[in-house]
């Protein structure tokens, strides 16, 4: 399987949440907010400054360094 | 009476239907020993009255920020009757996790599915009773904005108070339930009065949650033991499942959440590009957003100077002078004692009256911030600063309270309530005073005029671009000194836009409104009379002359500020009085330099006191020193703390200090003196 840091998505591409290498609080607060091992996270912003991820419906932007700390699976072939 | 306490996500609408429920029958206070507000109110059912507790929002209750840890905390406590648990109805997968985390708490619950109208818009089709099944509450939808559906939550609320609690506790499966069910009964048998539900106090021992298993310590110094036995049951469950038991308890709890939506909730699979989408492709964009986020700043701060200063502004100061002069006339008909009649006039009405006069900036200005808050724009802009702000250390929300201080720095640093780190929000804290408020512009203005007359616009600008450098300069070093080491990361909800509702809107502004006429007045008041008293005292002397206590005061802190070219006993009282309000400066000036409150003759007077180097000396110092007493209480509410507050005057001090004296002594360098 293969996993991707989220920050290397390009807008438009899916992927599902799979680990999270971050500190605890770090880790937990992205938990709480919905990036749970499972979820479906879609990339709309990723140029300069913070991503802009869609997840579950709601609009999410997370620094670059917090987007690299989570693992996705994509969802499409590249 | 019953008390009900709202909780939910930030975005939800939770405040909104505090709104509709308390009306304007609410009021704020502070928490004991933190620094964020709770809100308060009323409701009313069927004749019966209910206390109504708006908690900050939160999407999970770990305590690892300060608002999280004031909801659970709340909640633990058991001084509300049931929660209300708002939750976005077109969000549910993410909403209701905080939902689950409730239920632990074993805390009697309704909740209001809010924003049912866009779910509907959005396709969302939701099985109420299904899902109410699967959750064990009771589920009502509600759209707060229009403030339908209240009756039946309250309704809902009613019943669920007069009931006991009857429903399942949510499985982790049997690995981890079995050990929750034997930790519970060893802290039944070991722990005779803990303040917490036995069955929750062992799902957060389990869960290795910190400040829990502190406080567990606290009540049972034995209590190693135990937690040695749970560490042990938590590797265990690291050996079976491959994870922390914290994570395969949260992913249980998510497990928990999609088994209840599964049959419950149907969602379209997917929505085509949204209108929220096609604002932010243009004002996120990489090279407009900035630009629009400048264009939209610039246009706040015309209408706020223009409606708020120019047209609102006059009015009051006329209005409040008006007054003055009628109440003075009034006092001298009924023959009150020249003394009173001079306090009023001089001391209540030239002082309090000065302050008065900027209401109309404060309304105008939280009026603007509040709609563009209520439409989901703040939010963009602080994404869009993030990252240069970010190259300083600094949060990208951290400008946003340093725009509001350039209307005033009250406003300002209240914003920083927003931002969920401690660390960044004490630092946007202690550097926004150096952002120079509107109180200080007819100080520059009077300099200018006197020295400056062809290069005030350089002037001005010279001394706003100083004001934002040396808040930057602070900031990054607090970031790596002060606060350094804790962990800061940036991560934001982009809530879709909305219509800013007016009654939301009204009912902050009236709020902020009335707490700076209230808080900042009384200070002002109290400080304007004193100086004002300083001024005539020992009887007999000519008022506001340097025999006077406050000439006196004047002669005494004068030779600190010899160094930076301005060492006079009039320019040292007008710094000192300052100190109370900014715009007091002018005045004092006036009193003491020209015996004319402003004017003509006060730049006159002053073209012959300063030097252009030391009047540019002085201004430098008026930006950056001590801020005013409005400014140092609110640090102190914010921050809840007298040593930050006292740090915040002294340190703001010797910044403008030290700059003022290198402009100066570097100006005679070169000769410009």
């Amino acid at each position: 399987m293969r996993l991707l840091a989220l920050d290397s998505l390009i807008v438009g591409e899916k992927g599902i949440v799979n680990t999270i290498n971050g500190g605890r609080t770090a880790s937990r607060r992205l938990y709480e907010m919905g990036f749970n091992r499972g979820s479906s996270v879609q990339m709309v912003k990723n140029d300069i400054g913070p991503v802009i991820v869609s997840l579950a419906g709601s609009k999410i932007a997370l620094g670059k360094g917090l987007a690299r700390k989570i693992l996705v699976q994509p969802e499409q072939v590249r | 009476m019953d008390t009900i306490a709202l909780v939910g996500n930030p975005n939800s609408g939770k405040t909104t239907l505090f709104n509709v429920l308390t009306g304007t029958n609410q009021h704020v206070g502070n928490w004991p020993g933190v620094t964020v507000e709770k809100k308060a109110g009323k409701t009313k059912y069927k004749d019966k009255e209910y206390a109504v507790v708006d908690l900050p929002g939160a999407y999970g209750l770990g305590g690892y920020s300060e608002d999280e840890a004031i909801t659970r905390d709340f909640v633990l406590e058991g001084k509300h009757d049931i929660v209300i648990n708002v939750v976005d109805a077109t969000n549910l997968e993410r909403n209701l996790y905080l939902t689950t985390l409730l239920l632990e708490m074993g805390t009697k619950l309704v909740i209001a599915l809010n924003m049912a109208d866009e779910a509907e818009n959005q396709n969302i089709k939701i099985d109420l009773a299904r899902l109410s099944q699967e959750l064990g509450v009771k589920v009502i939808p509600t759209v707060a904005s229009r403030g339908r559906g209240i009756d039946d939550l309250m309704k809902a609320t009613e019943e669920t108070i007069n009931q006991e609690i009857h429903r399942n506790s949510i499985s982790y499966g049997e690995d981890i339930d079995g050990k929750l069910c034997y930790i519970e009964n060893r802290i039944e048998q070991r722990v005779n009065s803990s303040k917490y539900p036995p069955k929750w106090l062992a799902l957060k021992l389990l869960e290795n949650d910190k400040q829990i298993i502190d406080r567990f310590l606290e009540d049972n110094e034995d209590g190693q033991d135990l937690l040695k036995e749970i560490k042990s049951a938590g590797e265990e469950v690291v050996a079976a499942s491959g994870m922390e038991p914290e994570l395969a308890i949260l992913d249980k709890r998510y497990e928990f959440v999609s088994r209840a939506l599964e049959n419950s909730v149907s969602k379209p699979k997917e929505n085509g590009e949204t209108l929220s989408d096609k604002i932010d492709k243009i004002v996120t964009h990489k090279f407009l957003g900035i630009p629009i986020f400048a264009l939209v700043m610039f246009l706040i701060y015309q209408l706020t100077f223009t409606l708020g200063q120019d047209v609102l502004g006059e009015m009051a100061a006329e209005g409040m002078a008006s007054l003055g002069l009628w109440i003075g006339k009034w006092l001298e008909t009924i023959n009150a004692p020249g003394i009173l009649t001079l306090f009023v006039t001089d001391g209540v009405f030239g002082g309090v009256g000065a302050v008065l006069e900027f209401i109309p900036i404060i309304i105008v200005m939280y009026l603007l911030f509040g709609l563009l808050e209520d439409s989901g724009y703040l939010a963009r802009a602080a994404y869009i600063m993030d990252r240069s702000m970010r190259a300083l250390g600094l949060h990208g929300k951290t400008f946003i309270s340093m725009l509001i201080g350039t209307g005033c720095n009250v406003p300002g640093i209240m914003a920083t309530r927003t931002m969920e780190n401690k660390k960044d929000r004490m630092i946007a804290i202690l550097i926004n005073p150096f952002m120079s408020c509107g109180a200080r512009l007819p100080i520059y203005m009077v300099f200018i005029a006197a020295f400056f007359p062809k290069h005030g616009g350089l002037v001005l600008f010279s001394l706003y671009g100083l004001g934002i450098a040396i808040a930057l300069i602070m900031g990054k070093i607090f970031s790596k000194t002060l606060f350094k080491g804790e962990e800061t990361f940036f991560i934001m909800e982009l809530p879709p836009y909305r219509l800013p509702t007016l009654k939301g809107t009204l009912i902050y502004m009236k709020e902020q409104v009335l707490s700076f006429v209230k808080r900042a007045g009384t200070v002002i008041f109290a400080v304007v009379s004193l100086l004002w008293v300083l001024a005539i005292l020992p009887y007999g002397v000519d008022p506001h002359s340097e025999v006077s206590i406050l000439g006196r005061i004047g002669n005494f802190i004068a030779p600190i500020f010899k160094p930076a070219g301005f060492g006079t006993w009039q320019a040292s009282v007008g710094l000192f009085a300052g100190i109370a309000a900014k715009e007091v400066v002018v005045a004092t000036l006036g009193m003491v330099y020209a015996g004319v409150e402003e004017g003509a003759r006060l730049i006159s007077t002053i073209a012959g006191v300063f030097t252009p180097l030391s009047a540019y000396s002085f201004m430098v110092m008026t930006l950056l020193y001590t801020p005013c007493a409005a400014t140092i209480a609110t640090v102190y509410r914010e921050t809840n703390s007298k040593r930050w507050a006292v740090f915040v005057a002294t340190y703001t001090f010797a910044i403008a200090w030290i700059l003022s004296t290198l402009v100066y002594q570097v100006g005679r360098l070169f000769g410009l003196s």
